[in-house]
């Protein structure tokens, strides 16, 4: 009898989450909840000003306070050849700045001392005298002739512009443009946004002189990948480096970068011979780290009468702040910018692409999304409606005219990606229907005759997710793989870890059903441990949703090895040749005679106590996986909202969500991950930004105007789903965790913009904050939301 | 958080408290529900030497009306409290309209209008509320009681007319003629946030006609702001249409809101307008459907 699948928590069972359980009951170990004997404590002074060079820094008073024990500077730094650090983007970064600061907040120096009251007290008795420089806060301002340069430490850096880049088929593009009876263009902004884990960074680092090893305990997504970059940057032997990730309050991407806190902690541990904690605050968090997004596009696209798209231009001027960091593949400077237009069959296709520094802070591009997809995604369906539009076409019908159809796959786009599966059209019209679309239109035009703006917007998308293959996927040269090691005990009770590492995500719930499903091991036999990088193999980390796709293949294809060998030993116990054993979920069988069985678990116990002659004991083994492609989910997004035409405040009325990132392991965590990344598409739609103004000011380095959404205006979703396995993934699934992080913000500005459609605007930046929706609605034009705001009178 | 170090202080009466205020030398600071107090001394932005806590003080958490119709409010009512309360949203329509709409539940379990009061932030809610009432708070010192009107209190931005050895006890609402009308529209980006714009319109009501108005404007200045002249071109009127226009019109006048992040400044002075109007528009609404 094979066992149930759902019961013994395989695929497709909605099992709770495992982790929760210590989670809800406060029993999770955090970085804070880390303490080490004599452990020192470390607080960051940040820069003030975006923008000036450090005549001096007077650090006495800061000495002189009981219980400081050391206060580190650039200069000290300098000193040891750790003032600069590589990023992931080879370019540099200051660690403590030495000669200018760059950008608010950035680290100017650290104090250590006996409690964190004290680092403070430290921090605040540091005296820097600042002469103040003009800062640049946008790319037109960088590119201007006479811009001061930012980056004068870097030699035959002459301007502010960090790479100019171009894909795709610039002459087929232009012969596509020739050939256009329409030509559609568009011009935006999408803001800065930040991950906001609700835990900010933090490290402790322990270095013990007397057996030379460092453990560092770490928020970060990627462990290995610091192991690497500790082992480069302070030159210690890698093997006596242990990180540690422990559980992690959230990430989205904002701790896949290495950040000066650690750095300095590291160095300050090795010179004080003590372990010493750094916590970052809320607003160092917000002002210095990781963002995502803050790049400004110029799309066209050339259309035919009848609706259909012969080619499409995209330029875009990323602002990368001070230090360019950003963490994506190597050989791709704007991220995975070309993968816009995936889903449709547009003919040709151009991209070029400029990055600039600016006096912001660096890096990332992250913010739950996959190497800039979000950006595409969004561009892509803000540019589909203003070509749907200026064609005088519905936007649905456009939709469909031009996405690629079942039966084109496998379809390579002009950017050279190659899609694999979907079914495009079957999402739309479960969508339409869901919203009830014919409906809908009629009630927005009833609604308009008496003065109420009702809108639909419509965001259909595919994405590549789960970097990489190794051939064109590496950072810095480390080929994006992943791994995993399964270790079966003897009484069939199993250990698995991978190279990722969940921060929220549910990886010790969902990897075990993998397990399950493979092998018939009940999912609650089988712990799942990731982070530690002394046991963990070796992998590239969780982020851009590649945990699933990359780690997830993984896990599959460790459970096959050891499926494989247990039924060798399953042969020798059932007395019979390997070829005539069968398989069902559990248990080996003799062909032609089922009573005749032995349970994986009696194969485990084998494996340590009888095995056959000749075999290795054990029933342990790891995988290495490095996908033949990039899984490709779909996802059409609808919502309908109304906006008050007296005051621009729009409320959502209804979202649908239909994805279909193929086999789902536990549907209740892929129906979280949907509404967790809809939330904050809506956020981002509405009210989320970080900008800056004349001065170069942070504006969003609080949670007052950093705002992320709360229950009370989160809009209700709902979802559908369709099931296209991915051909390639040893278990058919793709990655869901940023689909709708990426595809939802365009649904909800392309509802707000066909509210007002009869403004003749064609776009207004995100947030669309009620002023701006105001704006466009009185005065008739586009709205930009380019920073510096103007705060005059 | 790591404030600055600070003595802290918990008295059990008010004239204990008053006492160690005037031994302090304003260098302490009262502390109510903490919602505002405690976010400065995390940012340092306030490091008081002292800290009085006067939640331990008995008999301060009341609100009731008096016989005569005038409102009182202790200084450890809390926010939720009123929000809560069948005998405010009997008698008190502006004040119940802006209750559930400062800050977000768990700040209001805690924040109290008095504080909020002496706190004299120029987004704070509650004092434009009071200025469209003609509100005052009690303030006790050493030489006793005296009272204040809310639109004197407020001397600037974060800035009280308060001496440093003096408690606020209570807020005050007075009794009103004939039939308080009011409202409160707040336009806010999220729950829990600070006004954009928030405006207070109060008005008493003898019949379908206006004896006594006050109009409060929150977020549009360096302090709340008393639109004195829009809300005294209402008196007299029905809230007609002709009417509202004016005082909406003298309103947006009355602000002196600055652009930033959050919109322009000739954006905030539109949708103070459109607020009065709508208040305004509201009360003839609820008269007539009363009447
Ligand atoms: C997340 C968040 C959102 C918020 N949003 C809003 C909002 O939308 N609208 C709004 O109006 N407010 C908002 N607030 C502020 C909140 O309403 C505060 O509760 C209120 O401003 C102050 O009241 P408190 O009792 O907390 O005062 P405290 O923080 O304890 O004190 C504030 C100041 O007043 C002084 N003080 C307090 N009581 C007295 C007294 N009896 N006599 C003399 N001095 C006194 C204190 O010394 C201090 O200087 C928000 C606060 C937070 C944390």
């Amino acid at each position: 009898m094979a066992l149930d699948e759902i019961k013994i928590g395989g695929l497709g069972a909605s099992r709770r989450r495992v982790e929760d359980n210590r989670f809800i009951r406060g029993k999770g170990n955090y970085i804070d909840d880390i303490v080490l004997p004599g452990m020192l404590h470390m607080e960051i002074l940040r820069s003030p000003l975006a923008h000036a060079r450090i005549r001096s820094i007077d650090a006495s008073a800061a000495w002189a306070i009981p219980g400081v024990r050391m206060v580190l500077t650039g200069e000290m730094l300098a000193a040891r050849n750790l003032a600069w650090m590589p990023t992931l983007s080879y370019d540099t970064q200051a660690v403590l700045a030495t000669d200018k600061v760059r950008f608010q907040g950035q680290e100017v120096a650290c104090v250590v001392a006996d409690d964190p009251y004290i680092a403070k007290d430290g921090c605040e008795a540091i005296v820097v005298d600042y002469e103040p420089l003009p800062p640049i806060v946008n790319p037109t301002q960088a590119k201007a002739p006479d811009a001061p340069l930012i980056r004068d430490d870097k030699t035959g850096q002459d301007s502010n512009v960090v790479f100019d880049w171009e894909v795709g088929d610039r002459e087929g593009t232009d012969r596509a443009f020739a050939e256009a009876d329409v030509v559609s263009t568009i011009e935006m902004h999408y803001p800065r946004s930040h991950p906001s884990p609700i835990e900010a960074c933090g490290s402790i680092a322990d270095f013990n002189r007397a057996t030379s090893k460092l453990t560092v305990y770490m928020t970060t997504q990627a462990p290995h990948i610091i192991r690497a970059a500790v082992a480069l940057v302070a030159e210690l032997p890698e093997h006596m480096i242990r990180i540690v990730s422990p559980d992690l309050g959230g990430g989205f991407g904002n701790k896949v970068p290495v950040y000066p806190g650690y750095v300095v902690s590291i160095l300050a541990s090795i010179l004080l011979e003590r372990p010493v904690k750094w916590i970052e605050d809320k607003s160092g968090n917000l002002i210095s780290t990781g963002f995502g997004r803050d790049i400004y596009l110029k799309g066209e696209m050339a259309l035919r009468n009848d609706g259909r798209i012969l080619g499409v231009r995209m330029h875009t001027d990323s602002d990368h702040g001070a230090f360019f960091s950003d963490a994506q593949p190597s050989k791709f400077k704007v991220g995975l910018m070309h993968s816009a237009f995936s889903c449709y069959d547009i003919g040709a296709a151009h991209l070029t692409a400029q990055g600039v520094y600016t006096n912001k802070a660096p890096g990332g591009v992250a913010y739950r999304c996959s190497f800039r997809v979000t950006e595409a995604m969004f561009f892509q369906e803000r540019m589909v409606q203003a070509a749907a539009s200026d064609l005088g076409m519905d936007q649905a019908e456009f939709r469909r005219i031009n996405l690629v159809r079942d039966d084109d796959f496998p379809h390579r786009t002009p950017w050279g990606f190659l899609t694999d599966s979907g079914q495009y059209g079957k999402c739309l019209d479960l969508g339409l229907e869901a919203i009830g679309y014919e409906d809908f239109l009629r009630q927005k035009e009833e609604a308009r005759r008496r003065g109420r703006l009702l809108g639909i917007g419509i965001s259909t998308m595919t994405e590549p997710l789960g970097a990489g293959n190794s051939r064109e996927y590496d950072i810095l040269g480390i080929k994006m793989f992943d791994s995993a090691e399964l270790k079966v005990h003897m009484t069939g009770k199993a250990l698995l870890r991978t190279g990722a590492k969940t921060q929220g995500q549910g990886h010790e719930t969902t990897w075990a059903q993998i397990v399950a499903h493979e092998l018939g091991i009940p999912a609650e036999d089988v712990l799942v441990e990731e982070g530690d990088t002394d046991t963990a193999p070796f992998g590239m980390g969780t982020y851009a949703s590649r945990s699933t796709p990359v780690a997830g293949a993984a896990v599959a294809m460790v459970s096959r090895k050891i499926r494989a060998k247990a039924r060798r030993i399953a042969a020798h116990l059932l007395e019979v040749s390997e070829e005539d054993i069968e398989w069902e979920l559990g248990r080996f069988s003799v062909r032609g005679a089922p009573d005749r069985g032995v349970t994986i678990q009696e194969c485990a116990i084998a494996a340590y106590s009888n095995m056959p002659d000749g075999m290795e004991p054990g029933l342990e083994n790891n995988a290495y996986y490095d996908p033949p492609n990039l899984t490709w989910p779909f996802a059409c997004y609808i919502a309908t909202v109304e906006v008050d035409p007296e005051t621009g405040v729009w409320d959502v009325l209804r979202v649908v969500a239909v994805d279909d990132c193929g086999v789902r392991i536990n549907p209740m965590i892929v129906e979280g991950q949907i509404m967790g990344g809809l939330t904050e598409a809506y956020a981002m739609a509405n009210m989320q930004f970080i900008t800056f103004d004349e001065d170069g000011n942070c504006i969003g380095s609080n949670y007052m105007d950093y705002l992320l959404p709360t229950a009370w205006e989160t809009p209700g979703f709902e979802l559908h789903e369709v099931v296209t396995p991915c051909p390639h993934h040893p278990i058919g699934a793709k990655g869901i965790g940023e689909c709708a992080t990426v595809g939802g913000p365009a649904a909800f500005v392309n509802a707000v913009i066909d509210a007002i459609g009869d403004a003749g605007v064609r776009n207004i930046d995100m947030p669309l904050l009620p002023d701006r929706v105001h704006e466009a609605i009185t005065a008739g034009h586009d709205v930009s939301g380019a920073p510096p705001v103007k705060t005059e009178p | 958080m790591y404030p600055s170090r600070f003595r802290y202080e918990a008295p059990a009466t008010v004239a204990e408290a008053i006492a160690l205020l005037a031994d302090a030398n304003g260098e302490a600071k009262i502390l109510a529900g903490g919602q505002s107090l405690i976010p400065m001394m995390k940012l340092r932005f306030a490091a008081p030497a002292m800290l009085i806590d006067i939640n331990g003080i008995a008999g301060l958490d009341y609100h009731h009306p008096d016989a005569d119709g005038t409102y009182r409010i202790g200084a450890l009512c809390r926010h939720a409290d009123l929000e809560k309360s069948a005998a405010l949203a009997a008698s008190q329509p502006t004040m119940a309209a802006a209750a559930p709409v400062v800050a977000d539940p768990l700040v209001r379990t805690r924040g109290t209008l008095v504080g909020s009061l002496c706190h004299a932030d120029p987004q704070g809610d509650w004092a434009s509320v009071m200025v469209s009432l003609g509100g005052s708070i009690v303030a006790q010192g050493p030489n006793g009681r005296r009272s204040i009107a809310v639109n004197d209190l407020i001397d600037g931005p974060f800035q009280t007319v308060l001496a440093a050895d003096e408690i606020a006890v209570e807020a005050v609402v007075p009794a009103a003629i004939g039939t308080r009308a009011g409202g409160y529209l707040k336009l806010e980006r999220r729950v829990g946030d600070f006004a954009t714009v928030g405006v207070a319109v109060s008005a008493e009501m003898s019949g379908a006609t206006v004896s006594r108005a006050g109009i409060g404007l929150t977020g549009v200045g360096p302090a709340t702001i008393n639109a004195a002249e829009a809300a005294g071109s209402l008196v007299g009127t029905s809230l007609d249409g002709d009417a509202l226009d004016t005082a909406a019109q003298l309103a947006a006048e009355a602000a002196q809101p600055r652009s930033d992040h959050r919109g322009s400044a000739d954006y905030k002075r539109h949708v103070v307008a459109t607020f009065v109007r709508r208040i305004g528009e509201q009360i003839q609404r609820s008269g007539q459907e009363a009447a």
